[in-house]
């Protein structure tokens, strides 16, 4: 709990446990009786003490001049710690180097995986099962090892210390994501619905634009936010890569933890999350919005 | 392969039947079963026919064929004259309704319909003034901006429809339309979709398992077993003279009993007789040809009562209108008309009972 790698965990689950949260708290209405209701409470309250506890923890943090353990409050108040990581040069360039990146991975893993999904949704190929689970190889085992072996093939293909080693290993995490989900809203779209096109005149590509893809977009977006998450927080893979030059934010604050207080540690934790809560806020009424099942033959 | 078409489509062009659908010698299998076995169709320009069968029996398949979305193993498809085999279905001259709708819940109802026509590249105003036309014919220019998801089911087969109709196409395809559509609403929206095609006059093959619905609707019928067309008849002759035993069990109710049939009776015999409950008549006193028969169960039926009468030979349905005798009580059943079949074939159809081709084919019996 203390270490502030711990809380940067905490930091970077929680959008994606909110959206969980309101998933649940959205069906309770459904759920009339008394004890119902008493129920959710005290999971909506668990759940708000251990998603906002740390938060509240990082952001009283943020704002100590010190604050020790016997302790229920700190000493004192300052913006000190936030002027040190403003000042720091190397801030700046890790958030650009982030947002520079992320997206790159995102665009990237897009047009690696999303062909990949439409296949594994609409056709039967060869070990086909084979593959899908295959996918979660790189997730089954400790990532560690994994980046190991990945460490020696990058030094025979020069990609370490570059943007491309960074990008492939960033990649490496948002795939399951990217081929899954879109998998799975790309074989929720009616066959009946791209025959209509077809038969309205439309070629091939123009049934897959204008009606499969257009109807897949939920499950695409919410497939896009998970990869820029994955690829926004990672950090073990491209510490391994060790782009000296591009650090990204989560790398930048391997070296904050080491050299200044964990206060420090806490501002930028909170920096980190921001671009993640602001893209889920900004995505959340596009994925909510339950367009997929409207106005077709499901009631 | 593109030249050997071109060719068969040029002799198919000089042929006789300008509009229309044909469809000759059509053959396909699946999964290793065979679905349509050398199958042969016309319907005239301007003609509505239903494709009546059980489920498997492969009408829908054959209308997939007609639309483009299965290409057969072997035979052709020819719409208006033009033989379109080899072409897939975004280039066929048919529009298709599908059964479930199939409407494109992004799109708004206007959008819907004007789809096809902005794939055709026509100019806005002409697409604006199209889509109002039909949406006006199908009654539904006031959901113009609404989408699929909000307007009920009976409007949305009717936005299905206007897309179809929008195309102005050679030929008309709906995929049991009226299946989702509660009882009610279905005898509306068929009688709307017979009016819009005879008004339009533009050819139509549906496809359906409901035998009330095609009776109702079609000029032809095209009752299908097998992968096989039984019979290919107006609904009227498909009743009166069902070709096989499949068809008149399929249309209408039948009494079907093993045994042959001499005088008004069922006796002893391989064959199997067919009796519709109408011939089956049923009098307080005796009449001539009757037999003695109690009511052996009574079924409300609305403006009739289906009466199960147990004569000496066999139990038989009969339609009673009316007063209807009390159950258990005892009266005379007189059979006006029954239709022989052997190995499931018609042999005797019972209508020239009283020619002397009738009588001698009854003796067989």
């Amino acid at each position: 709990m203390t270490t502030t790698d711990d809380t940067a965990a905490i930091v970077a689950q929680e959008p994606r446990a909110r959206l969980g949260q309101s998933v649940r708290m959205r069906s309770s209405g459904a759920f009339g009786s008394v004890s119902g209701k008493v129920l959710i409470g005290v999971f909506v309250a668990f759940m708000v003490i251990f998603i906002l506890g740390p938060l509240l923890w990082l952001a009283v943090h943020a704002f100590a001049s010190s604050w020790t353990f016997p302790n229920l409050w700190p000493n004192s108040w300052t913006l000190r710690w936030w002027q040190t990581v403003f000042s720091d040069h190397a801030l700046g360039v890790a958030v650009q180097n982030s947002l520079v990146i992320s997206p790159l991975v995102v665009l990237f893993s897009a047009i690696i995986c999303l062909p990949a999904a439409y296949a594994f949704a609409r056709f039967d190929f060869f070990a086909r099962r084979t593959f899908l689970v295959g996918l979660f190889a790189t997730n089954a085992f400790p990532k560690m090892g994994l980046f190991a072996t990945l460490a020696s093939l990058f030094y025979a293909l020069n990609l370490m210390n570059t943007v491309v080693g960074i990008i492939i290993v960033q990649i490496l995490g948002t795939i399951v994501f990217m081929t899954w989900i879109p998998a799975a809203a790309f074989a929720a779209v009616p066959r009946s619905l791209e025959e209509a096109a077809r038969d309205a005149g439309a070629s091939r590509i123009r049934v897959f634009f204008s009606i499969t893809l257009r109807m897949a977009m939920p499950g695409i977006l919410v497939a896009a936010v998970m990869s820029f998450l994955a690829a926004f927080d990672e950090a073990q893979g491209t510490y391994l890569v060790r782009a000296r030059e591009y650090f990204t934010m989560p790398t930048e604050m391997y070296t904050l933890v080491l050299n200044y207080p964990k206060q420090v540690a806490a501002v930028f934790s909170i920096l980190l999350s921001i671009p993640s809560v602001v893209l889920m806020l900004a995505a959340r009424k596009h994925i909510m919005g339950g367009q997929l099942a409207e106005g077709f033959q499901i009631r | 392969m593109s030249a050997e078409i071109a060719s068969t489509d040029g002799s198919r062009a000089a042929g006789p039947q300008a509009g229309g659908l044909q469809i000759t010698v059509l053959n396909k299998v699946l999964g290793g079963r065979t679905i349509i076995d050398d199958l042969n169709l016309t319907v005239n320009e301007g003609e509505l026919v239903s494709l009546l069968g059980p489920s498997g029996c492969g009408k829908t398949t054959t209308l997939r064929m007609i639309a483009g979305f299965l290409s057969p193993d072997s035979g052709t498809i020819a719409v208006a004259g033009r033989d379109v085999t080899a072409l897939g279905a975004e280039r066929r001259p048919s529009a298709m309704v599908f059964q479930n709708y199939a409407l494109w819940p992004h799109m708004t109802v206007f959008k819907n319909v004007a789809f096809p026509l902005k794939l055709r590249k026509l100019p806005k105003p002409e697409i604006e003034e199209r889509v109002s036309n039909v949406l006006e014919l199908v009654n539904l220019l006031h959901h113009k901006h609404s989408r699929p998801g909000q307007i009920s089911g009976g409007e949305q087969q009717r936005v299905a429809l206007a897309r179809a109709l929008v195309q102005e196409p050679d030929l008309l395809l709906l995929d049991e339309p009226l299946s989702n559509l509660d009882a009610k609403l279905r005898v509306k929206v068929r009688e709307d979709i017979r009016e819009i095609q005879q008004r339009l006059g533009i050819t139509t093959v549906i496809v359906t398992h409901d035998q009330d619905e095609a009776m109702s609707v079609s000029d032809r019928i095209a009752v299908m077993n097998g992968g096989k067309i039984e019979q290919y008849s107006t609904p009227a002759e498909l009743y009166e003279h069902p070709r096989t035993m499949f068809v008149a069990t399929f249309i209408g109710t039948i009494n079907r009993i093993e045994g042959g049939y001499r005088d008004g009776r069922i006796v002893d015999g391989g064959d199997i007789v067919g009796i519709r409950p109408e011939d089956v008549h049923f009098s307080a006193s005796p009449v001539a040809g009757s037999m003695p028969a109690t009511v052996e169960r009574i079924i409300p039926r609305g403006h009739f009562h289906e009466v199960f009468l147990q004569r000496e030979d066999a139990t038989l349905r009969a339609y009673i209108s009316g007063d209807v005798p009390p159950l258990g009580s005892a009266g005379h059943a007189r059979v006006a008309k029954a239709m022989i079949f052997r190995d499931g074939q018609l042999v005797d159809d019972g209508a020239r009972r009283t020619s002397s081709v009738g009588t001698d084919a009854v003796t067989h019996g």
